[in-house]
């Protein structure tokens, strides 16, 4: 009875949503016949980076910059093109080609590899592509001493191109056929150090965790095409409507499997922390500003599914709220700062799954959260990678300390990023975590409070970050020298930090909401229970609240410079993940290894010994046998002469008879 | 003329064996290999005009057909359809890869470097004349024929238990051969009261009524003997001891190739002449097909062997494709003849590389290895990318091939698809598992100088990992060929399922019948 109360208590209540929009792409022309180049410009650096090899080396990161500015230039052009249309009229088309065909005539089921350029895709082109740049570049000072730098931007080109096909794609095929690919160079960047075995180990848990996510993926393709007959967001945006609720479900369901595991959702979350092992700018790109918000894409982009599918938008909305809380809480524990960065990522981004997972009301705030997230996240990560730069690959926080003045830059865009996620009035990260938490709170007040609670733990978290590497003591060893990174290092910190400020413009006068309404449709005006101010005060509030407390508990004090052990148990549980890894262990991994051993033996002694000893048995009563088993090959040769021979009797025999 | 061409395109390797064989021992090693790979590549350009001037959609062709022995009604029957024409191709692109990338490993063998090459030739041959016959007794000796060759590739080239691993092969083979030997002459028994008298064509048998009781006996004759060959669980033990004794040339061969005429076997006469027997039996040939993935997945998994580990997991591979061949739809089966092209390639590829990492280390042991990344990075890279196309990587063949499977699956019963869609799980494990401890992680003192692949070894490579990638994104060419011969073969199947059902709502036309 409690269950059911629970699942009424948070039940999202969609009632009166108008329907959602029908996909029709109008074929591309102009401009945005370029199109493909945005995929083709990266892929094609892949390609050269990846084959040409040695020779490639003292240019390789040049190319692998150049193509992905390229690709940015191509989304610029096609975004203003985009603009220049009207707004019925913003959902662009471009086949590629045919990637196969199953069937008779009539029944033909086809996956197209085919472009889908709208005010969604539009948008993540712009993140990808820009960011990625930016990225790149850092990249060039991160890795100039690594002698596979090459190899490296090989496999971040390889990574924009995934994921430019993840988004640009016109069905779920195609979006797959990127989903995979992102997942492929993120195994790949991960394990970059491979010769650390906890990189090489680290790299393997991401792609196979990402792979039970993929089940679900994979089942939902299934599910789709036998009852749609295609698998293109056209076809079935414009057939979801006469789907029975319980197929929607079901796919919605399938699909939010797939989410979990590539946006690192809980139960999917536990190889996020480990994929810290890859390069710095590598968790800034794919583990913090693009790849995981995928799951995030496919759940806005699936809202014809989703809106009919209550109960699945209703699980999205609770992964999204336990995920805000959990990386939330694992944020507040960690010494490694990148993990701090690691914990906070997962949690934003169950924001933005609790926010899809309201619908028509909260789709265009999940991708507004997303952008923003985008811009001080991938600051903040690249920021990390800054002092970890100056400080000979330290990650543990508590031998930083009073690095603001050692590198004043990376402090400044630092403490940029961080008044954005901690939401600080005015910058980017305020108005996207406050429309989330508005949002919630007139939907499903219990999913609100959680979420208000949550940007209060990341006021704390992210305080104890700025303190214990920035503020306080020095409390590095005497032969750690801090120093500032280079330009072309700093140079993207500047630019990211900027954007985090000012993200907050998208949404002006609603422009981002109403340039997504063409892909999700128009929300109608939610009712709140008390007026906005009040919610923004409260929201202001609980965040000083959290920032304070951090002053109190490390500000204030010594940090030692090991971590104590007498500490609560809420804290081990958080230092161990929540315990996540330990029940993959437990019900997972041991026993599967128990399985595999067993059934290891299993074949050998029954299924093989069952074998052996029937054919042993006729061995030894048959001394004739025994005489064949001589080990002579002629002795064999005759075997099979005699076995013809006694075909052409048997066949001559029924023949007579 | 038109007739001639496949007679000759079998004759040719069989020649070029026989030639082998012939030559005086004392001509050098390296001529008998330049030969080898010589007859293999006219064979190569012979199928591809082949493959170009084969119409698709219009069934059986290149077809040829002579008397044979009368008395019994057998025929030197041969004709391709695209189901054929797959195979024949993968044959014809295989042999030469393996030819050149087993360069020197017949040197060490129980009998001349000649006798090592004649037999692979010799073998390609008659892989092709099974997969283009069309008379049902010369399927049964062609099929038979093939043990001879690949009895000497293990017994005489293969590691140090290379007899008993051969051996084994031999006696599960003969008894498959004699349960279908049994059923090859009942099919004669049940012609010889038809219409058409007695006869091995198989478009006569197609049209020959069989009845229920007698059909299901003979069913089960093939496909046991059919089930040894591919190999499903629970005959497949054979197979893991057999790949780790033979050579990596061998192990393509027996597995890329030689197997596949299990699985063309069940498709080509287990659903055309007994279509009552197989609805009858597909209920338990879905679950043996599911445990066979599973089982196969997890083995592998487990494995220390290299060639054992790659053994397992085509069991787990042949598994998707028995289940693609049972569900009876036109995803599954023509996923499933896809399976068996890009399968081919996939494991080719896996023990050609595995192949120069086991000789240049003297070890087969994952545990001997560590870290070789660091030293051989070419050698890494490949088979990363062949172990990423073996777990079906969106992008590379077996891609497309696994998911039409499980999408056909889905379509027989949602819950077939969910347990076989463990199996990408499982795969993702055993290849990044294998990966992980052969080529990262601190280089172990052992592997310290071992080289890089070379020229020959790139070059024997390159065709397979070119066409790995090239039909993922484009398989289109090979399934244009597949589709239509699958569709022919689905006829025959009472009640095969449609290709979408009913209730699909999209589809325009279906779509205003279905609101009435």
């Amino acid at each position: 009875m409690t269950v059911t109360m629970l699942t009424n208590a948070l039940l999202v209540s969609t009632a009166g949503a108008t329907e959602p929009p029908v996909v029709e792409p109008a074929a591309a022309d102009g401009a945005l016949s370029l199109l493909w180049l945005v995929i083709a410009l990266p892929a094609l650096g892949a390609a050269v980076l990846l084959l040409a090899g040695r020779r490639s080396d003292s240019w390789g990161h040049l190319l692998g910059t150049a193509t992905v500015a390229g690709s940015f230039l191509v989304s610029l052009v096609s975004f203003i093109a985009l603009l220049g249309r009207d707004e019925g009229d913003r959902s662009v088309g471009q086949h590629l080609w045919t990637w196969f065909e199953v069937g008779l005539d009539g029944r033909v089921f086809s996956a197209d590899l085919a472009l889908l350029y709208d005010p969604l895709s539009a948008l993540f082109l712009l993140l990808i592509t820009g960011v990625g740049a930016l990225i790149h570049v850092y990249s060039i000072g991160y890795m100039a001493l690594d002698p596979r730098r090459r190899r490296f931007f090989g496999y971040l080109n390889l990574f924009i191109a995934a994921m430019l096909v993840l988004v640009l794609s016109d069905g779920y095929l195609g979006l797959f056929l990127g989903w995979e690919g992102v997942g492929l160079a993120s195994y790949l960047l991960i394990g970059f150090f491979q010769h650390k075995p906890s990189a090489a180990a680290a790299a393997k848990k991401a792609f196979v965790v990402n792979r039970v996510g993929d089940v679900g993926m994979v089942l939902a393709l299934a599910l789709i095409i036998a009852t749609f007959g295609t698998v293109s967001f056209a076809g079935i945006s414009a057939a979801s409507s006469q789907v029975g609720e319980g197929t929607l479900t079901a796919i919605g369901f399938l699909l939010l499997l797939a989410a979990c595991g590539k946006s690192a959702q809980v139960p999917l979350q536990s190889w996020l922390l480990d994929a810290m092992e890859g390069p710095t700018p590598v968790s800034a790109l794919i583990h913090a500003a693009t790849m995981v918000t995928a799951g995030v894409y496919l759940v806005v982009r699936s809202n014809f599914i989703f809106e009919n599918a209550e109960i699945a938008q209703t699980g999205v909305v609770v992964v999204g709220t336990v995920t805000l809380l959990w990386g939330a809480v694992i944020g507040c524990a960690k010494d490694d700062i990148k993990k701090v960065l690691a914990g906070s990522t997962m949690s934003q981004i169950g924001y933005m799954m609790l926010a899809a997972g309201l619908g028509v009301a909260g789709y265009a705030y999940a991708i507004f959260h997303l952008l923003t997230h985008g811009f001080f996240k991938a600051n903040m990560f690249l920021g990390a990678g800054s002092v970890m730069h100056g400080m000979n690959d330290e990650v543990d926080m508590r031998r930083y300390g009073a690095l603001r003045a050692a590198m004043p830059i990376t402090f400044a865009t630092f403490a940029l990023g961080y008044l954005a996620i901690i939401g600080f009035p005015g910058f980017s990260g305020f108005w996207s975590k406050d429309r989330i938490i508005e949002t919630a709170l007139a939907e499903n007040w219990v999913v609100g409070v959680a979420a208000l609670i949550g940007a209060g733990v990341t006021a704390f978290y992210m305080t104890r970050l700025m303190l214990m590497t920035f503020f306080g003591e020095k409390r590095w060893a005497d032969e750690v020298h801090p120093h500032e990174s280079p330009k072309v290092m700093t140079t993207p910190l500047i630019v990211l930090a900027a954007l985090s400020v000012v993200g907050g413009v998208l949404i002006l006068g609603n422009w981002l909401k109403d340039w997504l309404t063409p892909v999700v449709g128009k929300a109608e005006p939610h009712d709140l229970p008390v007026p906005v101010i009040v919610i923004t005060i409260a929201i202001t509030l609980v965040v000083a609240v959290g920032v304070a407390l951090a002053w109190f508990l490390v500000g204030r004090r010594e940090v030692p410079r090991t971590a104590p052990t007498d500490v609560s148990f809420v804290t081990r549980a958080a230092r161990a993940d929540l315990y996540g890894d330990a029940v993959n262990e437990g019900l997972f991994m041991r026993p599967g290894q128990r399985l595999t051993r067993g059934l290891g033996t299993f074949d050998h002694s029954v299924v093989d010994g069952t074998v052996r000893g029937t054919a042993g048995t006729f061995m030894a009563s048959s001394s004739l046998f025994r005489r064949m088993q001589n080990g002579y090959v002629r002795s064999y040769a005759l075997s099979l002469l005699a076995g013809a021979l006694l075909v052409m009797v048997a066949l001559l025999v029924v023949t007579i008879a | 003329m038109n007739g001639a061409w496949l007679t000759v395109l079998m004759a040719v390797p069989l020649v070029g064996a026989a030639v082998l064989a012939a030559l005086p021992r004392r001509v050098a090693p390296v001529v008998a290999k330049q030969v080898a790979l010589g007859v293999s590549l006219v064979t190569l350009v012979l199928a591809a005009v082949i493959g170009f001037a084969y119409d698709p959609g219009a069934g059986y062709q290149f077809s040829v057909e002579l008397d044979w022995i009368p008395a019994f009604g057998a025929h030197f029957a041969l004709g391709l359809d695209g189901i054929g024409l797959a195979l024949v191709l993968m044959t014809v692109i295989l042999t030469p890869v393996v030819i050149l990338a087993s360069w020197n490993d017949g040197d060490q063998g129980r009998w001349s470097v000649h006798s090592f090459f004649a037999w692979m030739l010799a073998l390609e041959g008659l892989a092709i004349g099974v997969f283009a016959a069309t008379d049902v007794f010369l399927f049964y000796v062609l099929f038979e024929a093939t043990l001879i060759p690949i009895y000497f590739l293990i017994g005489g080239f293969g590691g140090p238990q290379r007899a008993a691993a051969a051996m084994k092969f031999l006696i599960y083979s003969l008894v498959g051969g004699l349960v279908m030997l049994a059923a090859v002459i009942g099919l004669y028994v049940v012609s010889a009261d038809s219409e058409f008298g007695s006869t091995y064509l198989l478009a006569e048998l197609q049209q020959v009524p069989i009845d229920e009781g007698v059909g299901r006996w003979l069913f089960l004759g093939f496909f046991i003997a059919f089930a040894i060959k591919a190999p499903m669980f629970p005959v497949h033990t054979w197979l893991p001891d057999a790949a780790a004794q033979g050579t990596s040339g061998t192990s393509v061969l027996l597995v890329s190739i030689l197997d596949k005429i299990g699985t063309f076997g069940m498709i080509r006469f287990c659903l055309t002449l007994f279509p009552e027997a197989s609805q009858w039996a597909t209920p338990v040939i879905v679950v043996l097909a599911l445990i066979s993935i599973v089982y196969g997945a997890l083995l592998a998994i487990g494995q220390d062997s290299i060639p054992r580990l790659i053994a397992y997991t085509s069991i787990s591979h042949f598994g998707f494709i028995v289940l693609g061949i049972f569900v009876m739809n036109s995803y599954g089966a023509t996923g499933a003849t896809l399976y068996m092209f890009n399968h081919g390639l996939s494991t080719a590829a896996l023990f050609l590389v595995t192949g120069y990492l086991i000789r240049r280390r003297g070890s087969a042991s994952i545990s001997d290895f560590g870290g070789v990344e660091k030293v051989a990075p070419v050698m890494a890279g490949i088979l990363l990318f062949a172990g990423l196309s073996s777990l079906s990587l969106p992008g590379l063949s077996p891609f497309v091939s696994e998911f039409l499977v499980l999408v056909g699956a889905w379509q027989y019963a949602p819950w077939v698809a969910i347990v076989a869609v463990s199996g990408i799980v499982l795969a993702a494990l055993y290849i990044l598992l294998m990966y992980q401890r052969t080529m990262t992680g601190p280089t172990r003192p052992e592997v310290l100088g071992m080289r890089d692949l070379g020229v020959r070894e790139v070059v024997a490579l390159a065709p397979v990992l070119l066409l790995i990638l090239g039909l993922g994104l484009y398989p289109k060419p090979l399934l244009s060929v597949i589709d239509p011969a699958v569709e022919d073969t689905l006829v025959y199947v009472d009640g095969v399922s449609p290709d979408s059902p009913d209730e699909a709502v999209t589809g325009t036309e279906t779509d205003e019948e279905g609101d009435q």
